[in-house]
């Protein structure tokens, strides 16, 4: 046994311990879910093979699909389960390609701040020997500061979408602000279609291939005209969206910053991270000192939307030990309109035995 | 020993390719019987022709099997992970251009560019209930591509040929592939993205990383001062 796996023994132990049951998974994963869930990007991240009578199936990349889809099928609420096993994630230069996952997850419907407290205070325990620095965020503020822009629905949608593609987000958010390339395409192109009907433009553009209709194209048309008519996103909104996202200090004073926005559509997300701290000072973690950083979690797959955590070594170069966090949007994906609120993490077995433990 | 050279096998980037190494003063030429893949090198000694075809050069290169290669730079960049690791470009050589590039049909008069392309694609998706078809044999380059660009809600299927009509049979709503003039793409009802491709390619000279370079030493700096090449500093062993 690798010094690896016999720690990943001892912590699935200490989780069971801790009330989880554990869970097995299959390693060959149905792709279709997958590509649903993370989009083409985790093709270039997971083993894709074929199965003759299943199709396209992934060497899983990691546990959180399956424990949520067997949590779905047969679970009671709330419920902790824990495992542990290989994942497998397609890399290009010299990184392990197959690695331990250890990890825990809280299904609960009660009280999101303490089972979010909960996690945490048992992911620090278990990490407790090594020297590592912790970090925190929490998705649902920038989820909450996106909705709360003056601007069309339909825009916050489009922001919404790519909050974990900061690139994306970024040029968007400058669109709609009126300035840059993107802007001025925009313009070009809105002011072409304004010469004629949308219906009359696509006849001229000559025969209609593909499945997309000539109705689903003319409705595009018709949004690109009204967004040409929205205001552009203030601003100041702009700079305090930014700011916000640049904030990096402790949790205690982030959530004091943050307050003094006196942004009125932060406030139930405020208040929850307020809770959370609470809930974490009665479990013995310090809000004070624990670091904050409101970008955590944007540039993972994980499809985290509320409370983000890592554990990250402080000898540079390796992956994070530890990362974890909230998906409460990916339960109601995965169930088919039945959701349940989850909070979970893993913890890489091998990064942890190139560190030495605290004497 | 001596250093292998792999140049395509045929067709006018093989008769391209030894004009512009006859430029620089080396005559490679396809020797034996019409169809018999032998070649032989005039102007510098100990070089061999290895005559390959275009898309497994950079195979070939990867492997160290050959020592430089002429292939296009999209399929090396296509079928070699981290190319930059396997392989050093040694020089562009001005001819086989050709673009991969994105298309959507023509009557997309909403379309212009990848972020009305994903914008779509986010609509196309919740009204179809699958996501947006790209039809392409570049997988790679142009995942990369589309994710360097934050584009999401979109599927790439594969197509090993006739890529510009996928859009008309349905099994696409959009291609990327290789194009020089663009004329297929119109006669099939398509026009191109206004970003950027997602590769200009051209025929280029590559070196391979992992060949045995100790035995090839002297035909190599022989060739490299009849091309007049430079050679990245510390590019090969």
């Amino acid at each position: 046994m690798t010094e690896a796996e016999r720690l990943a023994a001892a912590l699935l132990e200490q989780m069971q311990a801790a009330g989880a049951q554990p869970v097995a998974a299959s390693i060959l994963q149905p792709a279709e879910t997958l590509l649903d869930l993370y989009g083409e990007d985790i093709r270039a991240r997971a083993y894709v093979t074929h199965d003759p009578s299943q199709g396209e199936m992934m060497l899983r990349p990691d546990f959180t699909v399956p424990v949520v889809q067997a949590h779905m099928r047969i679970g009671a609420e709330p419920a902790r389960y824990c495992y542990a096993g290989p994942v497998f994630r397609m890399q290009t230069r010299a990184r392990a390609r197959e690695y331990l996952q250890v990890g825990f997850e809280l299904f609960a419907r009660d009280d999101p701040a303490r089972a979010d407290a909960e996690v945490f205070a048992l992911f620090t325990e278990l990490l407790q020997e090594y020297d590592l620095r912790p970090v925190t965020g929490d998705i649902g503020i920038l989820k909450a500061a996106v909705s709360g822009l003056e601007t069309s629905p339909e825009r916050k949608a489009a922001l919404l979408r790519h909050i974990w593609r900061p690139r994306r987000f970024r040029a968007l958010l400058e669109r709609m602000g009126g300035h840059g390339p993107l802007a001025e395409a925009r313009a070009e192109l809105v002011q072409r279609l304004e010469t004629s009907s949308a219906q009359a433009q696509i006849a001229e553009a000559g025969q209609m291939v593909g499945l997309r209709s000539a109705a689903e194209i003319a409705a595009r048309v018709d949004l690109l005209r009204a967004d040409a008519e929205t205001p552009p996103i203030p601003q100041m909104q702009v700079a305090k969206l930014e700011e916000i996202l640049a904030l990096t200090c402790p949790a205690t004073e982030a959530l004091a910053q943050l307050r003094a926005q006196d942004w009125p559509a932060l406030t139930p997300a405020l208040d929850r991270l307020e809770a959370r701290l609470e809930a974490l000072a009665a479990a013995g973690i310090a809000p004070a000192d624990l670091p904050f950083e409101a970008s955590f979690g944007r540039t993972t797959m994980e499809y985290y939307d509320g409370f983000v955590f890592g554990f990250i070594a402080a000898s540079a170069d390796l992956p994070p030990v530890a990362t974890g966090g909230r998906y409460d949007a990916l339960t109601a994906v995965l169930g088919q309109g039945r959701a349940i609120p989850a909070v979970g993490g893993v913890i890489r077995p091998e990064t942890l035995a190139l560190l030495e433990r605290k004497v | 020993m001596s250093l292998k050279l792999g140049v395509p096998s045929k067709g006018r980037l093989m008769e391209k390719c030894f004009d512009w190494f006859a430029e620089r003063g080396v005559s490679l030429k396809r020797t034996g019987a019409a169809r018999e893949y032998a070649g032989a090198v005039d102007g510098v000694d100990d070089v061999e022709l290895v005559l390959l075809s275009a898309s497994e050069i950079p195979r070939e290169l990867a492997a160290g099997r050959i020592h430089l290669g002429v292939t296009g730079s999209d399929l090396v960049h296509e079928q070699l992970a981290d190319w930059q690791m396997q392989v050093v470009e040694l020089a562009p050589m001005g001819f086989g251009h050709a673009d991969l590039i994105i298309a959507v049909p023509k009557v997309w008069v909403d379309v212009e560019t990848l972020d009305d392309l994903d914008a779509v694609a986010s609509r196309f998706r919740a009204a179809h209930g699958f996501r947006l078809r790209i039809a392409t044999k570049y997988h790679r380059l142009v995942r990369e591509y589309l994710r360097a660009h934050g584009v999401a809600d979109y599927q790439l299927v594969d197509s090993q040929g006739a890529t510009e009509g996928t859009v008309k049979n349905l099994t696409a709503e959009a291609i990327a592939d290789i194009t020089s003039t663009g004329e297929t793409l119109r006669a099939n009802h398509l026009k191109i993205l206004r970003d950027p491709p997602v590769h200009r390619s051209q025929a280029t000279l590559f070196a391979a990383r992992h060949a045995n370079w100790a035995e090839a030493e002297q035909a190599m700096s022989d060739l490299v001062a009849r091309l007049g090449l430079e050679l990245p500093e510390g590019a090969l062993p």
